[in-house]
């Protein structure tokens, strides 16, 4: 029965991603170029999701840590940096920096944590707008240089969709790995319980300090390929409205699933082009839909499914439970 | 360079309306633990709603009565009874994303309906500058102090010398006792939104002369009342005023002693610090932390 | 028999109320130690001033040995104090299993090891030990959450003894249990400390529980310590029956 499900979900995952690299060879650079960010924002959402989904770490800061690593990995490959380099770069400027973050998490939780984050977003961006000499300012950068990987060029969109789908690929069984790691339940213990965490030996400040550090690196990853994607960055991109709208896409998605952040960034990054006919009302529409969706289910769309199939798990174990006593009981 | 008695005027005044919308946050958070990220929108929409009432032939004052009630009706009843209410069991970090949601939505809504570009809006108060002491000082701003200021005493009296002030407290801070001793609890928290929506057509109504009427004109302003609340105390009507005033004032300071560029990095720094380290706020009860 | 755990002079306030005013006393290894004494006389403030919850304004805690006073409670829990708490303290989302692996897991290897080892921490087998010794096998794999109010009590004892602990503190292990499952639970704790060498020490309000299970009584009233002895010797004590009757 359960080895039967696991059949079905590794076939159903192969067709997905299948799909996902046969199909979009059609695409015009439009379509390719959403895909792609869809992608990307994938990626910065599951750091988010990491923070907040499994280590219950409220940030509101998560787009400030994309602007880091697009920053970072602009700045370095406009100076004739490789691509794989800048990257690194950007996971350690945005790894550090959201270990500094994780700080104020060990005095306040909950809404102040909220607002430090939100705070923290705010002054990363007024940096990206005021410090000219670094950032370009206002103006921002342009003709960032899009990557060769292995003696391949990716300035087409389709090769460049490829490196970004590769590089979801990576960041998923990295996320996959360590989600089911000691390091994953540790995670998990800080959102249900930290107190009690404490008491059977789990190190909850180390282990804070990482969620952040890790889940702001992942933010800094889809900087990174974000700056190469979009070939220009300014600030505004970076504002905290777009810390808001990946905190929505994991909440919408659901928080602390591991196939959230797709399906919210997908919501996020697709619907809309998917609403266009409804020309300006679309975000108006998007909206709508959040907060309906979040008053049917605030843990989200996967939040959805989780509450079916433990239903009816709950009555198939109580069904199996009635059976083992029955036949207890004419053994007796 | 404006003297500094100019700043202090400016900053006053802007700081009196930061106080306005703060003191309506934090009693959405006192009675129904609701953090609006929308507050700013609400303060952006009743000056759309007044000008729509105007397009529409309403004379000023008539115009202002009408923003006023749809307000009441719109950012008060609405947004309890169809976000807030269904919304509350489910926690406050999702209640606090739909609110983000609804911000969204509101600017775009204003942006389709009414018009992407600013607008100007008429002032309640005398725009023009009086020489007190040799200084000049605009009318306008304290004006605009003035009328807040009447405003949030009005309300502080409204809480504190009044039964049914007192029956709000009484709700916010235990609505189990409170409904022991016989306050309709529901009513009351009601009230609170209601107030809430017409502080922040009041705020709209004294904010938008100086800024113009624009869709995205809510987001700077709701940052600032949101700093004001928390800097002043979350859970106190007078911690959002001293909030309010200080952060207007420190607002204006910085533009003028820091850098035009860092002033917003004032407030927000000063935000940082006084959550790491008084938590509770300048005026604030410290409260219970739950693990 | 020598001390595993040393307490001396004890004090902790809070502004201007003492919760405990100087408490000494010893834990002898291997023995079960019972606190006993009327609510609000300090047991549980003394319990987290032990375990680093909370720092005691005087006093010294040493364990084999060792001072450990103001360490942090995830320190003191590595080094083999463990502890069950007065309340459900599970972690409800994570299944029965991985509570006890999560209860296991810190106490081996380093950070690095722990990131980059098994998924289970090799931790599978003990974890499973341990839910045949609770016989908590039909519910291996449920949430925790759903588990009903004894059998949460159970599991939060069993991932106390994951981490093969010397000392542990039981904070009213015997609160809300039904009878049935009570007699359980007493006879899987007295098992552990004849087969794991374990020290308790237990507070409870359950006298039955604690004359029956422990070798040793501390009785505590008022922040200080009231009488020590065995359990006969403390139930027959006059300050004792006064201190009970007298509240």
């Amino acid at each position: 029965m359960s080895a039967n499900g696991r059949y079905l979900r590794i076939a159903a995952g192969l067709v997905v991603i299948a799909a996902l690299i046969a199909i979009p060879a059609n695409f015009n650079r439009y379509g390719l170029f959403i895909l792609s960010q869809w992608a990307v924002m994938t990626i910065a959402a599951m750091g988010l999701n990491l923070t907040l989904g499994y280590a219950g770490q409220v940030s509101l800061a998560q787009g400030a840590f994309v602007g880091v690593g697009a920053y970072a990995s602009a700045i370095l490959t406009t100076h004739g940096w490789p691509l794989p380099a800048a990257l690194g770069v950007s996971i350690l400027t945005s790894f550090i920096i959201g270990w500094l973050l994780g700080y104020p998490a060990l005095r306040v939780q909950h809404h102040y944590l909220a607002f430090v984050t939100l705070a923290f977003s705010t002054l990363a961006f007024l940096v990206f707008r005021n410090e000219s000499w670094l950032t370009g300012g206002i103006y921002g950068i342009s003709n960032i240089p899009r990557p060769h990987i292995f003696g391949f060029a990716t300035n087409k969109p389709l090769p460049f969709y490829y490196l970004c789908l590769g590089s979801l690929a990576i960041v998923s069984l990295a996320v996959w790995w360590l989600i089911r790691s000691p390091w994953g339940r540790a995670f998990m213990s800080l959102r249900e319980n930290p107190l009690r965490a404490q008491s059977l030996g789990v190190d909850t400040r180390r282990y804070t300090l990482m969620a952040f550090a890790i889940g702001s690196a992942l933010g800094g990853v889809a900087g990174g390929l974000y700056a190469p994607l979009t070939q220009y960055i300014d600030p505004v991109p970076f504002n905290l409205s777009l810390s808001l709208d990946l905190l929505m896409m994991v909440i919408v998605g659901g928080s602390g699933f591991f196939f959230g952040p797709f399906l919210g960034a997908m919501i996020a990054v697709l619907l809309p082009e998917w609403l266009r006919f409804t020309q300006g009302y679309y975000l108006m529409l998007y909206a709508i839909a959040v907060i309906v969706l979040l008053i049917w289910s605030p843990t989200g769309i996967l939040g959805i499914l989780d509450r079916f199939l433990a239903n009816r798990r709950t009555k198939t174990a109580s069904a199996l439970r009635a059976v083992a006593k029955s036949r207890l009981e004419t053994v007796q | 360079m404006a003297s500094l008695l100019d700043l202090l005027v400016a900053g006053l005044a802007t700081g009196a309306i930061y106080a306005l919308v703060a003191v309506g946050f934090t009693l959405l958070w006192q009675t129904s633990q609701t953090i609006n990220f929308a507050q700013g929108e609400f303060v952006m929409l009743p000056a759309f709603l007044m000008l729509a009432a105007m397009h529409a032939g309403a004379p000023f004052w008539l115009a202002i009565v009408i923003g006023i009630l749809l307000s009441m009706i719109l950012l008060g009843l609405a947004f309890k009874m169809l976000l807030v209410d269904p919304m509350l069991r489910h926690g406050v970090l999702p209640l606090a994303i739909a609110t983000m949601a609804l911000a969204i939505g509101m600017k775009e809504a204003v942006k389709q309906f009414f018009s992407a570009e600013a607008s100007p809006f008429p002032s309640i108060v005398p725009t023009n500058d009086i020489s007190v002491f040799g200084h000049v000082i605009s009318l306008q701003s304290l004006g605009v102090f003035v009328v807040a200021i009447l405003a949030v005493m009005g309300l502080t009296a409204l809480l504190n010398r009044t039964s049914l002030g007192h029956q709000m407290q009484a709700a916010a801070q235990n609505p189990t006792v409170a409904r022991i001793i016989g306050v309709p609890v529901e009513r009351m928290i009601l009230l609170t939104f209601l107030i809430n929506a017409v502080l922040v057509a009041l705020a709209s109504l004294l904010i938008t002369p100086i800024y113009l009427a624009k869709f995205s004109s809510g987001e700077v302003l709701g940052q600032a009342a949101f700093i004001a609340a928390i800097v002043g105390g979350f859970n106190q009507v007078r911690g959002a005023i001293a909030g309010g005033l200080l952060i207007g004032v420190l607002d204006n300071l910085s533009a003028a002693y820091v850098s035009t560029q860092y002033r917003a990095a004032v407030p927000l720094i000063f935000l940082i610090v006084i959550i790491l380290f008084r938590p509770q706020g300048l005026l604030g009860r410290s409260e219970e932390r739950t693990v | 028999m020598s001390a595993v755990l040393e307490v001396t002079n004890i004090k902790k306030s809070f502004g201007g109320i003492t919760a405990v005013s100087g408490v000494s006393f010893d834990v002898h290894e291997g023995e079960i130690l019972g606190l006993i004494g009327p609510n609000g006389c300090g047991k549980s403030t003394l319990f987290n001033c032990i375990l680093g919850q909370l720092t005691p304004t005087t006093g010294e805690v040493r364990l084999d040995g060792r001072t450990v006073t103001g360490m942090r409670p995830s320190e003191l829990n590595r080094l083999g104090v463990s502890r069950t708490f007065q309340l459900l303290q599970v972690f409800p989302k994570l299944s029965v299993r991985e509570n006890l692996i999560l209860a296991g897991q810190e106490h081996q290897g380093s950070m690095t090891s722990r990131l980059f080892g098994r998924s289970d921490a090799g931790l599978t087998g003990a974890a499973n030990q341990m839910i045949g010794f609770f016989k908590l096998e039909h519910l291996a794999g449920e949430q925790a959450g759903g588990l009903s109010y004894g059998q949460q009590k159970l599991l939060d004892a069993a991932m106390a003894f994951m981490g093969g602990p010397r000392l542990v503190l039981l904070d009213e292990p015997a609160g809300g249990v039904n009878p049935s499952m009570l007699a359980d639970l007493k006879d899987r704790l007295v098992a552990i400390n004849r087969e794991k060498n374990a020290t308790f020490v237990v507070i409870e309000h359950n006298m039955e529980f604690v004359m029956s299970l422990c070798s040793r009584v501390m009785v505590m009233a008022e922040g200080r310590v009231l009488a020590m002895g065995r359990p006969d010797e403390v139930r027959a004590n006059p300050a004792v029956i006064d201190a009970y009757l007298g509240h």
